[in-house]
């Protein structure tokens, strides 16, 4: 009781409440009690020491409040407790420099690669044309869906050579020329496949790729020429709206396809081609295109890539300047001559495609090692 | 002119633990401290507190009277909290080269020393408190923290007039007294 007391004076002094009295003679006892003084001085420092504690309790708790408020308001932003919206924003904020960075490095990036794209591409159709030669894959393919032709293939294409394209081709002349296009032959020596399956060695003689014509001489032994040919090549322009058809080799089997004569010019007003309406897939390329008549209009070449049956043939009377440069060009040459007479005339669909079948050949190009 | 003269009234609110002058300094310097600190291996519960610390530090110093603000609170605050980050870190042990050090900062040596002095005499007092039990925990919480007078804390203590409050108080404080003592040096 004494000490409780004692603890109330020394309070009450030190906050000022006592009396003038009172204070007098507590100050007269605590300078003959060394123990109280002694007390006193403790109560003062801890007294201290308590404000100083009251005042970090109480701002570290306004602190938390302020925080909490704060974060309830979105004005500040803490990981797990964000909306969505407010995280995006908030990630946003904090890679918007990065983001900025990486997005010019793209753009720039971008734009080299497609200014080297456009310096590196063929100028000419850029990639709205597409030639209709064969690659190596559908190649690839269609020898193991045609198993029965694989030994065949193997027995005439030379060891350790890779066949790059293929495409069509057709007589010209019934010894043995074949004329194609300049693409299908990407490599420096083919074979030739006729409608039976039975193959060739052929040479090529003279290629053009201007027009995108190259001739072929068949070279082999097996092949035993023709008397005649069934259709005869065109000399004059057709007309639009023609009907017209043509035989080829997208696949290892023999393809028929019918159309019209869509325009006597070809992709971007190209006067040396026609605008046909066909189905046409990679390896017709090199087929012929042929009217009611029997007559070759044309030599199937190119497709609208973007455009659906909309392909393009080279016209007929360009394999006869074909044909003259390869004679001035080899003399011995002199004995080719361009079927001019057409049989077929007149006769059923049926007994056209059945003609001139056999003078379509699915050629093959490879290249030697 | 204008903008120092609302720092001075913010640091007068902050003093006194006003709640709005807090709110103000605390929007407008958080984020920068808060992005600190995750940019330099700390999560948010480290942002939130060494940036809390800060301004528990700058409250003490806005509290004493010979106060005088020698450069704006933005570069105070992130003088400190930068500071007290890379303690942490090299405590942690994942103290990294990396850290920003582009932003102005003052010494702040000093004001830290006196700080963890406080710190440490705020965590006796804390320990002291808490191992002192109820129900004179409460009483002297309401009576020093939340300065309740004696006449309330009689009613709501359930003692029948304030002197009895009174004793009651002065048994818990004796106490707390002792507690306290026996962790505090006074020579220090």
């Amino acid at each position: 009781m004494d000490d409780i007391q004692l603890l109330a004076s020394i309070e009450s002094y030190l906050a000022g409440e006592m009396s003038p009295i009172e204070v007098a003679v507590f100050e007269a006892l605590r300078k003959k009690t060394p123990e109280i003084d002694q007390m006193v001085v403790e109560h003062k420092l801890f007294q201290h020491q308590m404000e100083d504690y009251a005042a970090t309790y109480n701002i570290k708790h306004t602190l938390h409040e302020v925080h909490t408020r704060l974060l309830e308001n979105g004005d500040v932003n803490e990981g797990g407790e964000l909306t969505a919206k407010a995280q995006v924003v908030q990630l946003w904020n904090r890679y918007k420099r990065v983001t900025a960075i990486a997005a010019s490095v793209g753009g720039v990036i971008a734009l080299v690669i497609s200014g080297l794209v456009a310096y590196f591409s063929p100028v000419v159709n850029g990639n709205q044309i597409q030639q209709l030669s064969k690659d190596i894959e559908i190649i690839k393919r269609n020898q193991q869906y045609q198993g029965s032709l694989i030994n065949e293939v193997k027995s005439k294409i030379p060891n350790g050579v890779t066949v790059i394209s293929g495409g069509s081709g057709f007589l010209i002349d019934a010894k043995g020329f074949i004329i194609t296009n300049a693409h299908v032959l990407k490599g420096t020596a083919a074979i030739v496949v006729d409608s039976k399956g039975k193959e060739y060695k052929a040479i090529i003689v003279h290629i053009d790729t201007k027009k995108d014509l190259a001739i072929l001489k068949i070279d082999d032994e097996d092949f035993t020429p023709l008397k005649s040919l069934p259709y005869s090549i065109g000399k004059t322009n057709a007309d639009l709206g023609d009907e017209i058809f043509t035989l080829g080799y997208p696949r290892n089997d023999i393809v028929y396809g019918v159309g019209y004569l869509a325009s006597k010019t070809g992709f971007n007003g190209d006067s040396l081609s026609y605008q046909i309406q066909i189905s046409a897939n990679p390896g017709n390329s090199g087929g012929p295109v042929l009217n009611n008549n029997g007559e070759v209009i044309g030599v199937l070449s190119t497709r609208q890539a973007q455009a659906d049956g909309v392909a393009f043939a080279v016209k007929s009377k360009n394999i006869f300047e074909c044909v003259a440069e390869a004679k001035a060009d080899d003399p011995s040459l002199e004995n080719l001559k361009i079927s001019v007479r057409s049989t077929i005339k007149g006769t059923s669909r049926k007994q056209q495609i059945n003609k001139v079948a056999d003078c379509v050949y699915n050629v093959k190009a490879f290249s030697k090692k | 002119m204008k903008s120092e003269q609302n720092e001075q009234a913010l640091l007068k609110g902050l003093a006194s633990n006003d709640s709005r002058a807090i709110e103000t300094i605390y929007k407008d310097n958080f984020s920068m401290v808060q992005a600190f600190v995750l940019n330099n291996n700390g999560s948010y519960d480290d942002a939130r507190d060494v940036f809390q610390e800060a301004m528990i530090a700058l409250y003490e110093k806005a509290q004493s009277e010979s106060f005088v603000l020698t450069c704006q609170i933005k570069t105070y605050v992130y003088s400190i909290c930068r500071r007290l980050w890379l303690k942490k870190l090299q405590q942690l042990g994942r103290f990294s080269n990396q850290v920003d050090n582009l932003d102005e900062t003052i010494p702040v040596e000093e004001d830290m020393e006196i700080h963890e002095k406080r710190n440490a005499e705020f965590a006796i007092m804390d320990r002291a408190m808490k191992s002192l039990g109820e129900p004179c925990k409460s009483l002297l919480e309401g009576y020093y923290l939340k300065k309740k007078g004696m006449q309330e804390l009689a009613a709501e203590f359930g003692y029948t007039n304030a002197d009895n409050a009174k004793n009651q108080k002065y048994k818990c404080l004796m106490r707390l007294k002792k507690l306290f003592f026996s962790q505090y040096n006074i020579g220090d």
